[in-house]
């Protein structure tokens, strides 16, 4: 950072939100305690501070809300589209009304950059809701047939890296097909849901259409086990993902998982370097590289390798890491303690491993979980940082020489959510991308996102797409003559 | 500091044809226009208050190239000019010179008595500005009449018609030939019009070509056509002169012009400087604005930081 030019420090204002010191359950259109009386609380990553103390949802809540949930359908379900549709609209609105104390909300409980959640997640949260509004009452012209028909109670489960716009991922469609819903938030990151309940409520939404449990991974198994519920939707880990998929194989429920992945971020010899640049840092260090779809490795063709990793750390000298409120930061924290940890053990192993590890000088607040930006070379293919998902800012550096080799080793990982290609030879983009196993392909770009482009993933980064008109697809059943399911 | 001699060595003398310098030019990096703009759009999202929007309100006013460019100016005008240049703001001595005034040749004399002794510089705008349309010894002639009145700097335009008719070793003679004429006595701008290049990948070939040339500084535009500086393409010859000094060791400077007309910009400008060719550039020898609406808004910015208060456009003067 230049010492010419310090930017003073310029906070956002943490008085716009409201934080109750706690927060039931919220089943049937009511907060409530749960059953067993049980409390967790939730800190903020970068100061460690308390912010409130949650219920914690055992068997006996989940029962209730998916209770609730089915009670609620039968009325949610019968609506007209265009009915669903206005609450959605509503919704969205409220969300819009309300974006910055929703911002500064998730930046304190989460410890994502008040950049983000102001200018990426909040308006992508209150462009889910508007897009599936619009689907509400189209869902005959869809493309699954004539009257596709709702599944019933959906019992989702959302991480916390992105815990407002994974919740709008998953509500959003759902309300939109006429589902109900039992969401579970990350335990870390419960508020922004909370505070999405009373927008429900707000919004005039009828009780037990959305009821939010915040609670431990004990909480969604017990939802993802419940027997009425019909659909599960789960973004998160690929090892829990998997012991969902084995829970509920041979239940007949429907079930989608965004897992894990280990993104492949290509550079041609003949790509904007300076836009790579950029794409580069967004692919990797966007919310501290809390990101499933990350270009967390980084395949550069061997004859511009020096020239890319040059301007690139000579970029990473630039970035402001510290208090995520203020409105200047580009790095936060990282969500947990435990979430450092593993980031740390991984980073450790890479060094170990002989690859050389890099970060621009940096100092880190000394409350609060942080890690420097991360840059690894010499990485190869047989590195675990090349293939295990770090999920933090750590980039592993690797070269190819020809576009072959790139696919190759792009291809070669257990994963396949994301990928990005950067060159500015159009018929290079469309040759290398139909080869590419992964979901998402950037070109020229990187972690864009837009409500109408379906995202999912291929081999263990799950199954299933969401957003786009894909995205309603998970929701919805095929029509079949009346009185059949 | 090497010289641009060096500089050519050092990049291999692409300037020995006319091939060597399109295959150079055309060799250089492409521009991705989203991510350029993308980018200088995220960096116009900084938020610069109060000791920094001081310290970078002073910056700007130093940095200004208070200009009158106009058929109709006089010598009572540029004469206003150059004390506004010293004093931009009577009421407070405080308040930074500007760092030069930009004048047409004939009211060079004029301007360098009416800066005299205060350290601000003249420029002109030699080369028969704005369009450029004249014989190299006309132009040649122009800026040898800037110089002789005095004229601490030259502002050329290049010939837009050649660039994009891909003479590129029509440009870069004629940059070389008014470098050759300012000689030790004027630093040399070299202006692009890069509303008239119309693409980034033209702007940055144009940049480059500039350098290689001997331009002491690169500039976005006359200020007269539709396009003038934007913060993309200051972006991009940020970029440029950062890359330029990595290569060759040459450090060159940066001029936006035209359309920057508030503090807010200005601001968003040096955030620019500041994250992209970084802190060697934050001072009026690498760095100038050529505005002349902007020293009010800079001025009237400054009242209201010193007093809490805002003031009015009768607080600080008219040209």
């Amino acid at each position: 950072m230049a010492s010419a030019f310090e930017y003073a420090p310029a906070p956002e204002s943490r008085s716009v939100v409201d934080i109750a010191p706690s927060y039931g359950l919220f089943i049937d259109g009511e907060f409530s305690e749960a059953a067993d009386g049980k409390v967790f609380k939730t800190v903020s990553p970068s100061t460690e501070e308390v912010l409130s103390e949650v219920a914690q949802a055992g068997t006996e809540d989940v029962d209730r809300a998916v209770k609730a949930a089915r009670k609620a359908f039968e009325k949610w379900s019968a609506l007209p589209g265009s009915e669903r549709a206005k609450y959605l609209f509503r919704i969205a609105r409220i969300i819009q009304e309300r974006s910055r104390e929703l911002a500064v909300l998730e930046t304190l409980d989460n410890g994502k950059p008040i950049k983000e959640t102001r200018d990426a997640d909040l308006p992508l949260v209150a462009a889910h809701f508007f897009y599936y509004a619009g689907w509400a009452d189209k869902l005959d012209h869809a493309g699954f047939g004539a009257n596709p028909r709702p599944l019933g109670v959906a019992g989702q489960v959302i991480p916390w890296n992105f815990p407002l716009l994974m919740l709008a991922w998953k509500i959003a469609p759902a309300l939109a097909t006429g589902n109900t819903v039992v969401l579970k938030p990350a335990e870390t990151t419960p508020l922004s849901a909370l505070f999405f309940a009373d927008i429900c409520r707000q919004a005039g939404l009828p009780k037990g259409v959305v009821n939010i449990l915040p609670g431990y991974g004990d909480t969604g198994a017990a939802l993802v086990e419940h027997p009425d519920v019909n659909k599960v939707a789960f973004t998160g880990s690929t090892a829990v993902g998997k012991a969902i998929a084995r829970q509920v194989a041979g239940t007949g429920k429907k079930v989608t998982l965004e897992l894990g992945g280990k993104g492949a971020n290509i550079v041609f010899d003949d790509a904007p370097i300076d836009q790579a640049v950029e794409g580069i840092v967004s692919g990797i260090f966007f919310n501290q590289g809390q990101v499933c779809c990350a270009g967390s490795r980084l395949l550069v063709q061997e004859s511009i390798q020096d020239e890319l990793l040059d301007s690139l750390k000579r970029r990473l000298s630039t970035l402001r890491l510290g208090d995520p409120l203020d409105k200047n930061t580009d790095i936060g924290a990282i969500n947990s303690a435990e979430q450092l940890a593993r980031i740390t053990s991984l980073v450790e192993q890479g060094e170990a491993e002989g690859a050389e590890r890099w970060s621009p000088a940096c100092e880190l607040p000394s409350s609060g979980y942080w890690f420097a930006p991360t840059l690894f070379t010499n990485v190869t293919q047989a590195h675990t940082i090349a293939r295990d998902e770090i999920f933090g800012p750590v980039l592993s550096v690797l070269t190819f020489r020809t576009p072959d080799e790139a696919v190759a080793k792009a291809n070669n990982s257990q994963y396949g959510l994301s990928a990005g290609i950067w060159t500015e030879k159009g018929s290079r983009i469309l040759a290398v991308a139909s080869k590419l196993r992964a979901g998402v392909i950037w070109s020229n770009t990187f972690n864009k996102f837009d409500p109408t482009s379906p995202f999912g993933g291929y081999k263990e980064s799950g199954f299933g797409r969401e957003g786009g008109r894909h995205g309603l697809e998970a929701y919805l059943a095929p029509s079949s003559p009346k009185g059949e399911r | 500091m090497p010289t641009t001699a060096h500089a050519a060595h050092a990049l291999g003398d692409v300037t020995a044809s006319d091939s060597t310098l399109r295959r150079f030019l055309h060799g250089l990096p492409g521009v991705d226009a989203v991510g350029l703009e993308a980018r200088a759009a995220s960096l116009g999202t900084r938020s610069i208050k109060t000791t920094a929007k001081a310290y970078a309100i002073d910056l700007a006013i130093s940095m200004v190239d208070l200009t009158t460019l106009e058929g109709a100016d006089t010598p009572g005008k540029v004469r206003a000019l150059g004390a506004k240049a010293v004093h931009p703001d009577p009421t407070d001595r405080t308040t930074p010179t500007t760092a030069a005034v930009c004048v047409y040749p004939d009211m060079v004399a004029v301007a360098k008595e009416a800066v005299a002794g205060s350290g601000v510089k003249v420029a002109s705008v030699a080369t028969a500005f704005p369009a450029g349309r004249a014989a190299l010894d006309v132009k040649l002639a122009d800026v040898r009449d800037a110089i002789a009145a005095g004229a601490d700097e030259i502002d050329m335009v290049i010939d837009r018609g050649a660039f994009l008719a891909g003479k590129y070793m029509k440009v870069y003679d004629e940059i070389t030939a008014v470098k050759e004429t300012c000689g030790t006595s004027a630093r040399l701008k070299v202006i692009f019009e890069t509303g008239e290049l119309s693409t980034y990948d033209n702007i940055r070939r144009a940049s480059w070509l500039g350098m290689l040339a001997g331009a002491d500084f690169i500039k976005t535009s006359t200020g007269k056509v539709a396009v003038n500086a934007t913060p993309a393409n200051t972006l991009l010859m940020l970029e440029a002169v950062r890359d330029f000094r990595a290569q060759t060791g040459v450090q060159i400077g940066v001029k936006p012009a035209g359309g920057i007309r508030t503090t807010k910009d200005a601001i968003k400008f040096l955030v620019l400087v500041n994250e992209t060719a970084g802190e060697d550039w934050l001072d009026n020898h690498w760095f100038r604005f050529g505005a002349s609406s902007l020293l009010n808004d800079l001025l009237m910015q400054r009242q209201k930081l010193a007093t809490g208060r805002y003031s009015g456009p009768d607080y600080v003067t008219v040209d």
